[in-house]
């Protein structure tokens, strides 16, 4: 008998899908993946009612495997495509699952727009700090001094922090997880499920092939230790200075604010464009 | 074409058809990016399409545009946007997923100079070939050319219409000219249009394969969220939508998509002839140069010169059967285009006859005047 988290998946994969997937042994994505299903579970929403959107990358592939409206569009565009598809059709729940590649470099003007915008979307990000599928070159998220297949003297650009990007431009909700603190994830994908607005949730993932090893930070499970040991919660944050912080992933909600959602100020545009009587 | 009922006269520029011909084409999502001279497009359907429970959304960019387009498309909603050659060259990536993906919906181009930000405020037809071959890899696509305000409500309801048949992304071009030309029109009636829509699947959802063509090639569409959940990626994918690496499978899609634009040639394929019959030397013109190209042909006739003009209404798939017709038929084609040749290169390229195929192009942001198309004429 299948455990009932083995339930959970078994719904949600499509059984009519060519498996093995393409995530190398100890990819963060799948405990990303199996996050999605429980909190889609938990929310008791119907898998008709559900649209993935994702872009390129190894997180691209994520929805090819799951039993729902698929989209796996070019890179950095998800949240272009999934505009457009919540837009038309307002009543879909509709989820763009990007990579740190995808959303702020060559989707980062998309993104930042998204979040201002402020339609009644889902961003997941799996921020693993490297371009793993094209073979480990850095990101915008790389940090200073790493060695990636681009930077191999040591990189020399800075790293984007992604949710505080989220938060300054304005998204309605901003959360952040890692991939150790797998039920903080469900958590965090289903709050931003049911926020009204444009809600993000970005997740620290290891890349051990293409970053880990390169940076010599050990295997899966020893990234998820770093993980784990880096990882302060928002409010217990609060308490500390920025030296001490230095090096530290807050974890946790980081906005959860009420502004007007697109999606809905949208009904009022077209009522008053009925009000003002121009006929086509 | 225009309707003899008692719709009544409007005094419209051409961007201005276009936005009531796609609305009368059911077209109720744009997503758009402002761009002289196309802007005036976005401007009037964002007071329109509110006003008929449709959506306007102003994007980021040109790229962001069309993946919205894209994305609504996909849920079941008739979709278009509208820019210029700067545009048009950021949409070249999405406009592959569209054709990958076999998504309906309509690009409108209001050719401007180029390359690059070239002459904003000037005619051009620089970006036929583009039309056709801007997005990478073999794909099938449509491309259609307006020349007047009248062609801008019409043609753009067949660019929808060929868009929902064949599923496959539409061309629309016009220039400057066309766009900002005021005439006085009569637009038809909603009840004298004919509008096509997407076939959706009758099948029950588990024997639903969303990338198996009918007996066109083309397969029944569902909307996101209509409860056939499949598989949709800009990959290349077998018949349920999954990503494939079987050479049989890549062939068997690639064959299918360029046969069901091949099997819909006839329907397709569009053009106007004036007095083609007895015709010695052919004008083979589009968009805004057709119409002084016309005025030409008169004035040669006036002049004992048996001219004739074929005006090319859908530039591809190239209506290579009509052009051949002509070319066997008279001893010159003269191609008058603002750019350096961009059809009489695809004239030249089915021209197996006789024929001398003579370019006349212009490329300094004016207008062709029929008087130079005249002398050329005459000259032949």
């Amino acid at each position: 008998m299948p455990t009932p988290a083995q339930a959970i998946r078994h719904e949600y994969l499509r059984h009519n899908k060519k498996f093995p997937h393409v995530w190398c042994p100890g990819c963060g994505n799948g405990i990303v993946m199996g996050a999605l299903l429980r909190a889609i579970h938990h929310l008791e929403l119907s898998k008709d009612e559900v649209v993935l959107t994702s872009g390129i990358g190894c997180s691209g592939r994520m929805p090819t495997y799951l039993d729902f409206n698929t989209l796996h569009t070019t890179h950095g565009r998800a949240l272009t495509f999934a505009t457009g598809v919540k837009l038309a059709n307002p009543a879909l729940n509709v989820v763009a699952i990007m990579g740190d590649g995808d959303a702020t470099a060559i989707g980062g003007n998309h993104f930042i727009h998204a979040a201002r915008r402020n339609l009644n979307l889902t961003a997941i990000i799996i921020n693993n700090s490297i371009y793993g599928m094209t073979g480990g070159q850095y990101s915008p998220t790389t940090p200073f001094g790493a060695i990636s297949t681009t930077s191999v003297y040591g990189h020399i650009e800075h790293a984007f922090s992604i949710a505080e990007l989220a938060v300054t431009a304005g998204a309605s909700f901003v959360a952040r997880s890692t991939v150790y603190h797998a039920d903080l994830i469900d958590r965090l994908i289903e709050q931003a499920m049911q926020k009204r607005g444009f809600a993000v949730v970005e997740v620290i993932s290891n890349c051990h092939v293409q970053y880990g090893r390169r940076n010599k930070l050990g295997g899966a499970v020893d990234m998820l230790k770093q993980f784990k040991e880096q990882a302060v919660t928002v409010s217990r944050a609060e308490k500390l200075s920025p030296e001490e912080l230095e090096g530290k992933t807050t974890i946790g909600v980081l906005v959860d604010r009420e502004l007007p959602v697109s999606t809905e100020e949208y009904k009022k545009v077209r009522r008053r464009a009925h009000e003002s009587g121009d006929k086509v | 074409m225009m309707s003899e009922t008692t719709t009544p006269r409007r005094l419209l520029q051409g961007n201005e058809a276009i936005v009531h011909g796609a609305m009368a084409a059911g077209c109720r999502f744009f997503a758009g990016y402002p761009i002289t001279p196309a802007s005036e497009i976005a401007e009037l359907l964002s007071i329109l399409l509110p006003a008929a429970d449709g959506t306007f959304i102003q994007m980021e960019d040109e790229i962001a545009s069309m993946g919205a387009v894209i994305g609504a498309s996909l849920a079941g909603v008739k979709s278009m946007t509208a820019t210029s050659g700067p545009g048009f060259s950021l949409m070249q990536e999405n406009l592959g997923f569209a054709c990958v993906t076999e998504t309906p919906l309509v690009i409108v181009n209001v050719m401007r100079g180029g390359p690059s930000t070239g002459l904003p405020t000037s005619p051009a037809q620089g970006d036929v070939q583009m039309a056709r071959w801007g997005t990478h890899g073999d794909h099938p696509v449509v491309v259609l050319a307006a020349s007047s305000v009248e062609d801008c409500f019409s043609i753009t309801v067949k660019a929808f219409n060929i868009s929902e048949k064949y599923r496959v992304p539409v061309i629309l071009l016009s220039d400057e000219v066309v766009a900002h030309t005021r005439e006085c029109v009569r637009l038809p009636a909603q009840t004298e249009i004919k509008v096509v829509d997407r076939i959706r699947p009758s099948v029950p959802p588990d024997w639903y394969k969303p990338y198996e063509g009918d007996s066109r090639g083309v397969p029944p569409m569902a909307a996101l969220g209509d409860g056939y959940r499949h598989h949709i990626t800009g990959l290349i994918h077998d018949e349920h939508g999954f990503p494939t690496q079987n050479r049989h499978e890549i062939e068997r899609f690639h064959k299918r998509l360029t046969k069901k634009i091949t099997k819909g040639f006839s329907d397709i394929q569009m053009s106007r002839g004036f007095l083609l019959e007895d015709a010695e030397i052919v004008v083979i013109a589009y968009g805004s140069v057709a119409r002084p190209a016309l005025r030409a042909v008169e004035d040669a006739r006036r002049q004992g010169v048996k001219a004739g003009l074929l005006q090319l209404i859908t530039l591809f798939p190239f209506p290579r059967g009509t052009v051949s017709t002509l070319l066997k038929q008279c001893r010159a084609a003269l191609v008058p285009e603002m750019n350096m040749g961009q059809i009489s290169r695809e004239v030249q390229r089915v021209n197996q006859f006789d024929c001398a195929v003579v370019k006349h192009n212009r490329v300094d942001g004016q207008f062709i005047t029929p008087l130079e198309i005249f002398k050329h004429l005459i000259k032949l």
